[in-house]
């Protein structure tokens, strides 16, 4: 009566955390793979990933603004978007084809489709495949560390040539595995270096923002397979996207499903997708287009991996 | 398909903040008025057996209703009924409530005497007589969890002493100061039930009441003392019977129908001193705590004393209350005025502050599963929360949001800070009406 308290559902609190806190940490683990960049492709990495960061942003402040929607830049879910393209694309590439990818990204793939939690795809794995389809020539060049202005292969780019009989030659040569390790090879500026993406593993993990399993299983899926198939596991585990996919991307909360055994399943997917591209496809690398097919079907693997009601009786 | 090396229930761990754990709990005097609420159970509302006018004693029954599913309420005073008012009840609904101005002078009333008690029937009659419902939260009669159709079939005894929601401790304090109520409460409920074991589930941030309880039982024949690890919401009773015996009760199912019978402490201590000495339930102890309270504590109240006479008598308030609260933080009630009674079941009367209440905006989904791995109950509450929105009552129904316990683990751990347990119980309600709505057609 006297009074103006405040009434209102349990519970009457909450725990610490917020969306942008978990997108902070994901940028705080994709920091590492920055570092390695820098490092092995000179400063025009950092401005590349500055580029798409704040492309990203803007669209979304844009499409935001003009449809009369609540703000969401705050949550930084974009800026996660464009410096996970940016880590796709070619160290060298254009910044003007880069931002067309942060469009395709951030207003088609997220925002049409409703924003954050609503997006059926990956917004930067599109973003990539969008620019790859548009663009082969600048998207296939990729510089080599060390060598200012040059351009070659990435490893399974050299895998694919040696296995073309037209193509293969004697000056062909793979890296050694400390130098795919560490990153000293071809590729997309911030999948090269395993290291750099193991270190924000950790911090993912111990943060809780993700669980080891998708990661774990597809990383696992591709070792064995390749394997199996008589590739060289090692080889597969350390070359291309996987390790960028499989930690950052196939852990999206939104495009991924939602309990461990619905993430065994996509993990597994996508590696065997992954290997069956690079083996078999006429495409070199097969990461991303394995995480879009995933995600397509994850609405289907969250409907076959519903838990059980505890004590939940089925009629 | 849940996982088999999920070995215990999810949940959350929230904040201890057992601040007042060592506070004795303090006797506070009898107040000008008391408030009595003719609806303290989970069931019917009593009707009044009382007029405007008469002098009523303590121990009086002066609300009773003949429905199944009722307990008698008493008279906490001595004094005259002055009024019969209406309050609007923390969940909107109204009850018809007794006002007793006090004579100070708590003459007992005549039929307070201990019962006799010669076999089950007697001692059914005894605990309904006792006005006892489950102290724990929910109100449920005391006398039916005590006669289930199967009671052949129950052997264990479970104390609910979990105590799982932050900053309360007035079971603790039961624990520490009325222990040997407690046992002798057991001691009555098995031997006229015929249970051959029970089970005293406590969390483990208490190490003291459980040495205690364990020294004191330790020739107890069947009972054991079993410390739970500290994970809200270890005392809700589906978790509780599940942590302590491994058994799981069916959707729709009963604790007795996995042979358990499930009582708070505070309930069996009650039921103890029924015994002993013949005096209904008309006091609680309450841990009076949160950030607008000057000096925290644990209070014993009567029944029907306003809860601000409460908080003055701890110390009053430290400032400006936003917020108050029926309850812990996870599961209380907010009432809308300091003016509202204590209840039978009232365990904490917390006042939160500005900066404890927060407005809590929701942002979109993120589908991080945080909801769907803190449940308890294994629930999906962003698959909920998809049906709920879109109508889809059918897919409510096969996500078990029936099963909701309303813990609110999901909404604590929700990064996007989403009110999914409110939802949960829009979702609840909107299946009843449409079930009604199925059986009139």
């Amino acid at each position: 009566m006297t009074q103006n308290l405040v009434v209102a559902s349990s519970p009457h609190f909450r725990a610490e955390g917020s969306t942008a806190a978990i997108m902070r940490d994901v940028l705080i683990a994709l920091l590492p793979a920055q570092i390695a960049a820098i490092y092995f492709f000179g400063a025009g990495a950092l401005l590349l990933t500055v580029t798409c960061a704040a492309a990203s942003m803007l669209f979304e402040y844009l499409y935001r603004r003009l449809m009369h929607l609540d703000g969401t830049v705050g949550d930084l879910s974009a800026a996660v978007t464009g410096v996970l393209l940016a880590y796709n694309l070619p160290a060298g590439i254009p910044l003007w084809m880069a931002v067309i990818g942060c469009f395709a990204a951030v207003i088609v793939i997220k925002q049409l489709f409703g924003g954050l939690g609503r997006n059926f795809a990956n917004p930067a794995i599109v973003g990539r495949i969008v620019l790859l389809l548009s663009f082969a020539t600048q998207m296939t060049s990729w510089p080599i560390p060390g060598q200012d202005g040059v351009t070659g292969a990435t490893p399974l780019g050299v895998v694919a040539a040696m296995s073309n009989p037209e193509t293969a030659s004697e000056a062909l040569k793979l890296p050694g595995y400390l130098d795919m390790f560490l990153g000293n090879i071809g590729g997309s500026m911030g999948e090269t270096s395993a290291l750099a993406l193991l270190i924000g593993f950790g911090y993912l993990l111990a943060r809780r923002v993700i669980t080891a399993t998708e990661p774990l299983a597809f990383m696992g899926t591709v070792f064995i397979l390749s394997w199996a198939l008589g590739a060289d596991p090692v080889f597969h585990l350390l070359a291309g996207g996987l390790m960028l996919g499989a930690i950052f991307m196939g852990t999206d909360y939104v495009t991924t499903p939602t309990t461990e055994t619905g993430k065994l399943i996509f993990g597994v997917g996508a590696g065997i997708l992954t290997v069956v591209i690079r083996l078999y496809g006429s495409y070199p690398e097969g990461v991303s287009f394995a995480i879009l097919l995933m995600n397509i079907i994850t609405p289907h693997i969250d409907n076959l991996t519903r838990i059980k009601a505890f004590g939940g009786v089925e009629e | 398909m849940a996982s088999i090396f999920d070995r215990s229930l999810k949940g959350v761990r929230a904040p201890h903040r057992k601040n007042t754990m060592d506070m004795e709990t303090r006797r506070m005097p009898v107040p000008e008025k008391v408030y009595i609420c003719m609806s303290q159970h989970m069931g019917p509302p009593c009707d009044i057996l009382a007029e405007v006018g008469d002098e009523v004693k303590v121990g009086q029954i002066i609300g009773d209703s003949g429905a199944f599913l009722s307990a008698p309420i008493h008279s906490s005073v001595s004094g005259k009924v002055t009024g019969i008012s209406e309050i609007i009840m923390p969940n909107g609904t109204r009850s018809k409530t007794l006002v007793i101005e006090t004579d100070k002078k708590q003459t007992l009333h005549e039929s307070v005497k201990p019962p006799s008690v010669t076999d089950r029937e007697s001692f059914l009659k005894a605990v309904r007589a006792a006005g006892l419902v489950g102290l724990g939260g929910a109100g449920f009669p005391a006398h039916i969890k005590f006669n289930p159709k199967n009671l052949g079939e129950v052997d264990t005894l479970l104390i609910n002493a979990a105590e799982c929601e932050p900053y309360i401790t007035s079971d603790y304090r039961t624990i520490m100061e009325r222990a040997g109520d407690v046992l002798y409460g057991v001691e009555t409920i098995m031997k006229w039930l015929d249970i051959k074991s029970c089970i005293i589930g406590i969390e483990d941030n208490k190490p003291e009441g459980i040495k205690k309880l364990r020294d004191m039982t330790k020739d107890m024949k069947g009972v054991t003392v079993q410390s739970l690890e500290s994970r809200y919401p270890q005392g809700a009773e589906k978790v509780l019977i599940y942590e302590t015996t491994g058994r799981i009760v069916p959707e729709g199912k009963l604790p007795a129908d996995v042979g358990c019978i499930v009582n708070n402490i505070s309930t069996v201590a009650q039921l103890a001193h029924y015994l002993r000495d013949g005096l209904p339930l008309i006091a609680k102890c309450v841990t009076v705590d949160g950030g607008a309270i000057a000096s925290p504590g644990n209070i014993q109240a009567l029944i029907g004393t306003p809860i601000r006479e409460v908080i003055a008598f701890a110390g009053g308030y430290s400032k400006e209350p936003r917020k108050v609260l029926l309850g812990g933080p996870m599961m209380g009630v907010s009432v809308y005025d300091d003016g509202y009674p204590v209840q039978k079941n009232s365990n904490a009367i917390l006042a939160m502050d500005e900066n404890q209440v927060e407005g809590y905006a929701e942002t979109a989904c993120i589908r991080c599963g945080r909801c769907v791995r803190s449940c308890p109950m294994n629930l999906m509450p962003l698959r909920i929360e998809d049906c709920f929105n879109r109508g889809d009552n059918e897919g409510l129904m096969a996500c078990k949001v029936n099963l909701c316990i309303e813990c609110g683990c999901c909404a604590y751990s929700c990064p996007a800070k989403r009110h999914l347990v409110q939802m949960h119980r829009l979702a609840k309600q909107r299946l009843r009406q449409d079930q009604q709505k199925k059986k009139g057609a």
